[in-house]
């Protein structure tokens, strides 16, 4: 068997199987919309930047509070600091917390979530400490941990880390205990692959998708509770510029400058949205039988089940 | 081959605060069977389900652990063996499974699926396991651009020849078919079996063939044993069992076989009732509750497996010598 | 066995699917007279259920679009109003499933399963129904129907439960029932209980039953009539006797032979239909079994065979079936294109 002929065969399927992908992707106007607005913030936050003049900290007192105008776009805040740069920056604060969350808190969920499906003592453990986490509303929590952690951005990070990761180790594990039962884990076992085998080579794959359609909304979830916290003065910590905290310095003065409130808030709004509709649309496209939207598929699944049933 | 001696699998069947109580109570999936795999043959395990077919199969690969008995493979009892010497077992014997949709990762490229037993075992290095997973996948009918698809893009009847595959890489000895043709479609039935046997001829394979479909049954094993409710009730050559049944039940599984002919009109033994839950089998004879020849000692002695002429044993009353003819008609008429 | 009761004319049945139109049915003609038992018989994928369930129009509306007719008693049922349509469902019509624990609803007992047709459709009390539906476990042969009227589905076993869902079908004495693989699910000591219960009740109450099934040992046993499905389209029809002792069509003899037998000389390789189903959005152009058959000429790749009328009770879809019948007796000589 010649291995030229059969990188060529794997560099046909992979593009044939991409292209079926992206075919899916246009096709769901959700996922497409959620990802066009996520490319507005994202890009705020990266090339903003480069359209800048002045930095988020320069202070030009006499210009405190200034509308929006030619010269600061979006206006100024309490302290003659430009708001655009301030909210361009506070996008990447903001942004960079939440994706930070979301990454952390699937990884460690990941890991969680896999051993507590596979062994029935750890489980026990895992989850009751899981339960008691999720038990405490999540802001209170955040707050408590910030109180003692100290008002740092990698505090941010850690406290919103532990508060959600219970999330992302429940989804995990009810995906991978479904997953345990099923014949080609038996069939590994059978081999006498090792449990750590299974569970991070055949479990896990299987896990993903349920897994990055909840971190995307724990990304949403962990920029509105950073601003919430920031906003509490306990997140993000002056003078460094997130979305929350701009709000905290608008609050005082909303009726003379409405700008400082509005614009922050519009990205905040924009990158929740946007990121809830990535996720919604990642579920539809992942799992078809949430929303069975043709009759054919419908139709594999009654075949499916009658082939099942069958035996 | 293998020699089974008395494999019982019992389960606990109490769970949560009724462990509490006194006094235990276990499933009996699997009650004191006992039965010879030999080189190169097919013998199936015929029954219905709940029968403790499959979880006889299971057993013997360790996939659960034994209650008690013995399965003797090269000298050594596979029960006592410690994981790693039971993972060198593993490499001869291998198990396709009945569900071609689940059993396979849907995650994994087919290339994948096929290597992983080879990477389990240790066997080759990585372009050495492609070329031995090529091998095998022409054996077993599928193309070389199968290698990089998933498993979704399969029919049922190609699934089932990647299970195959799966089992084949390692080059086994033994292979536990547990209902590998009846999920599927007659025509692709057809088609897997004639692999089977084809496989069999020309790698000199051993098959414990587990099945439910007794035509199937029929044509592809050299010897029978018939299940009812974890005990094996007879057993023999193909031929004799089918031709010749002994056991009430095994002629009532038989005669209830729809046969494709409109013509044959046949003597029909229909069962009453519902096999009994194995969480409480009937004392003596586990079928006196459906037999239509139960006497009262089968309500009360449980038979012991009786040889008849040709390596034919069967567990039953009726064909015990010290129990005298008289007895036996009184019960039938 | 005269009064037609069923007339399904060029019956189509289109799915609307992101991949455009798909065609389960395609051109699917019968007809079901009072007491006979017709069997549906093809592989999975092959319209057999759909067909079916187009009869009862259980799709729903906006994703399918049927063409043709399906007469019941006189009217085309396909231009009943919705509304209309329950009415005959469950109550002139009616249907048994292949699954008996998730066709019957968990949290409600037996006896209420077989009482609320009778209440909403025939408007009797409640005592009534329940009467009825003691009367009717008993005739589908569970025991203590008064006591198991009350009972749940799950405290019930899977040949008993198939039993219970037949009583829930019969309760509005239905004129046809459909049953879609009523016995897969079962093992076959139970599926000879069922298969006898269902003979008895077809010759006690006279009804027409559409059996559906892929098992061609079961249809020997029960019908009276057959028509085999490949690929959306009816291939062969006839009586049950001349099918199995003389079958026409090339994918009926294939399936035929390919069944592994449980009488006479074990052969030592099963014959094969080669290939697969093709998927229904991908159909041959000409006969739907070209594919597969091993006579398959061009005319046979091109143009789609009609139903052709065989004799009175025989149809058969294929070019050629008379020249491979022929050579096929007279020795096997393989296919050469003529």
């Amino acid at each position: 068997m010649s291995t030229t002929s059969l990188s060529n065969i794997r560099k046909e399927l992979k593009k044939e199987q991409r292209s079926l992908l992206f075919k899916r992707f246009l096709s769901n106007k959700l996922l497409l919309t959620g990802s066009f607005i996520m490319l507005f913030v994202v890009g705020v936050a990266l090339i903003g930047p480069f359209f800048l003049n002045y930095t988020p900290y320069q202070m030009v007192v006499e210009n405190r509070l200034s509308p929006p105008s030619a010269e600061h776009l979006l206006g100024t805040d309490n302290f003659g600091r430009d708001l655009f740069s301030r909210v361009v920056y506070g996008a990447q604060i903001s942004l960079g917390v939440g994706l930070a969350v979301a990454v952390i808190t699937s990884v460690v969920g990941l890991v969680i979530g896999l051993l507590a499906s596979y062994y029935k003592t750890l489980d026990h453990i895992l989850m009751r400490i899981c339960d008691g986490l999720m038990a405490i509303p999540g802001i209170l929590f955040a707050i408590a941990l910030m109180a003692a952690l100290g008002p740092q951005t990698q505090n941010v990070i850690i406290a919103l880390s532990i508060v959600f990761t219970p999330h992302i180790a429940r989804v995990v594990r009810s995906k991978a205990l479904s997953i345990r039962e099923e014949t080609y884990v038996e069939a590994m076992r059978a081999q006498g692959a090792s449990p750590l085998r299974i569970i991070f080579l055949h479990i896990a794959p299987n896990t993903i998708s349920p897994l990055v359609v909840q971190a995307t909304f724990i990304f949403a979830d962990s920029i509105i509770t950073e601003a919430a916290l920031s906003f509490l003065g306990a997140g993000v910590p002056t003078p460094d510029p997130s979305w929350g905290n701009i709000l905290y310095d608008g609050k005082l003065v909303i009726f003379n400058a409405w700008w400082m409130t509005v614009f922050p808030g519009i990205m905040i709004i924009l990158a929740v949205i946007g990121l809830n509709f990535v996720g919604d649309g990642l579920r539809d496209m992942i799992d078809p039988h949430t929303k069975p939207r043709s009759k054919k598929k419908r139709v594999n699944l009654f075949r499916f089940n009658s082939q099942k049933a069958r035996g | 081959m293998i020699q089974v001696r008395n494999m019982k699998k019992y389960y606990q069947a109490k769970k949560g605060l009724n462990k509490l109580k006194s006094g235990n109570t276990y499933v009996k999936a699997v009650d004191g069977v006992s039965f010879d795999l030999r080189k190169g043959e097919t013998y199936a395990l015929v029954g219905e389900s709940g029968c403790g077919k499959s979880t006889t199969g299971r057993t013997l690969l360790r996939l659960h652990d034994a209650t008690e008995g013995e399965a003797i493979y090269n000298g050594k009892d596979l029960f006592k063996l410690s994981n790693k010497e039971m993972n060198k077992v593993r490499k001869d014997m291998q198990m396709v499974f009945q569900d071609p949709y689940s059993s396979l990762n849907p995650r994994k490229r087919i290339g994948n699926i096929l290597e992983e037993p080879l990477n389990i075992h240790n066997i080759g290095n990585k372009s050495e396991r492609t070329d031995i997973v090529m091998e095998v996948m022409s054996k077993v009918g599928l193309q070389v651009d199968h290698y990089y698809r998933y498993p979704h893009e399969f029919s049922g009847g190609q699934r089932q020849r990647i299970g195959l595959a799966r089992a084949l890489v390692v080059d086994p000895k033994v292979i536990i078919c547990d209902e590998p043709v009846s999920a599927l479609d007659v025509s692709i039935q057809s088609q897997v079996i004639n692999l089977l046997q084809s496989l069999q001829r020309d790698l000199g394979l051993t098959y414990l063939f587990i099945s439910h479909d007794i035509s199937v049954v029929r044509h592809i094993s050299d010897r029978i044993g018939v299940m009812y409710l974890g005990n094996l009730v007879e057993e023999g050559y193909t031929d004799d069992v089918i031709e010749n049944p002994k056991h009430p039940y095994t002629k009532a599984l038989l005669s209830s076989v729809p046969l494709p002919d409109p013509n044959v009109q046949r003597e029909r033994v229909i069962l009453q009732g519902d096999i009994p839950s194995p969480l409480n089998p009937p004392s003596g004879c586990v079928f006196h509750t459906r037999c239509p020849f139960a006497m009262d000692v089968c309500k009360t002695t449980v038979p012991q497996s009786l040889n008849l002429a040709g390596n034919h044993t069967v567990r039953c009353h009726l064909h015990d010598e010290g129990i005298t003819t008289e007895e036996k008609k009184v019960v039938n008429a | 066995m005269t009064t037609e009761l069923l007339n399904v004319e060029q019956l189509r049945t289109h799915f609307f699917t992101e991949k455009g139109t798909v065609t389960a049915v395609d051109d699917v003609s019968f007809t079901i007279h009072e007491g006979e038992i017709v069997g549906l018989v093809g592989e999975s994928g092959c319209g057999k259920s759909v067909t079916s369930q187009s009869i009862m129009r259980l799709y729903d509306e906006y994703m399918v679009e049927y063409e043709g007719k399906i007469e019941f008693n006189g009217d085309n049922l396909l231009n009943y109003p919705i509304k209309k349509m329950q009415k005959i469902r469950g109550d002139a019509i009616s249907m048994i499933f292949q699954d008996p624990l998730s066709s019957l609803n968990p949290v409600f007992t037996i006896g209420k399963q077989i009482a609320e047709p009778l209440m909403l459709h025939h408007k009797k009390s409640k005592k009534e129904a329940y009467e009825r539906a003691v009367e009717l476990l008993a005739l589908t042969g569970i025991p203590s129907p008064e006591k198991r009227v009350h009972e749940y589905p799950h405290q019930l076993s899977g040949g008993m439960r198939q039993r219970a869902m037949i009583a829930v079908t019969l309760a509005c004495e239905p004129r046809l029932l459909i049953a879609d693989e009523p016995t897969t699910a079962l093992d076959v000591t139970i599926q000879a209980q069922i298969l006898n219960l269902m003979r008895d009740l077809n010759n006690k109450l006279q009804m027409g039953i559409i059996f559906i099934t892929h098992d061609l040992g079961v249809v020997a046993e029960l019908c009276d009539r057959v028509m085999v499905m490949y690929l959306g389209q009816i291939v062969e029809e006839a009586d049950v006797k001349t099918l199995f002792e003389k079958p026409l069509h090339p994918y009926t003899r294939g399936l035929i032979k390919s069944i592994p037998q449980m009488t006479g000389e074990r052969k030592s390789e099963l014959s094969v239909i080669k290939g697969n189903v093709p998927s229904l959005t991908n159909k041959p152009k000409g006969c739907r079994f070209s594919t597969r058959c091993e006579f398959a000429d061009e005319k046979c790749l091109e143009e789609m065979p009609p139903l052709k009328t065989h004799s009175d009770t025989k149809k058969v879809r294929c070019w050629h079936y008379e020249e491979i019948i022929a050579r096929e007796e007279g020795g096997h000589v393989h296919a050469s294109s003529t």
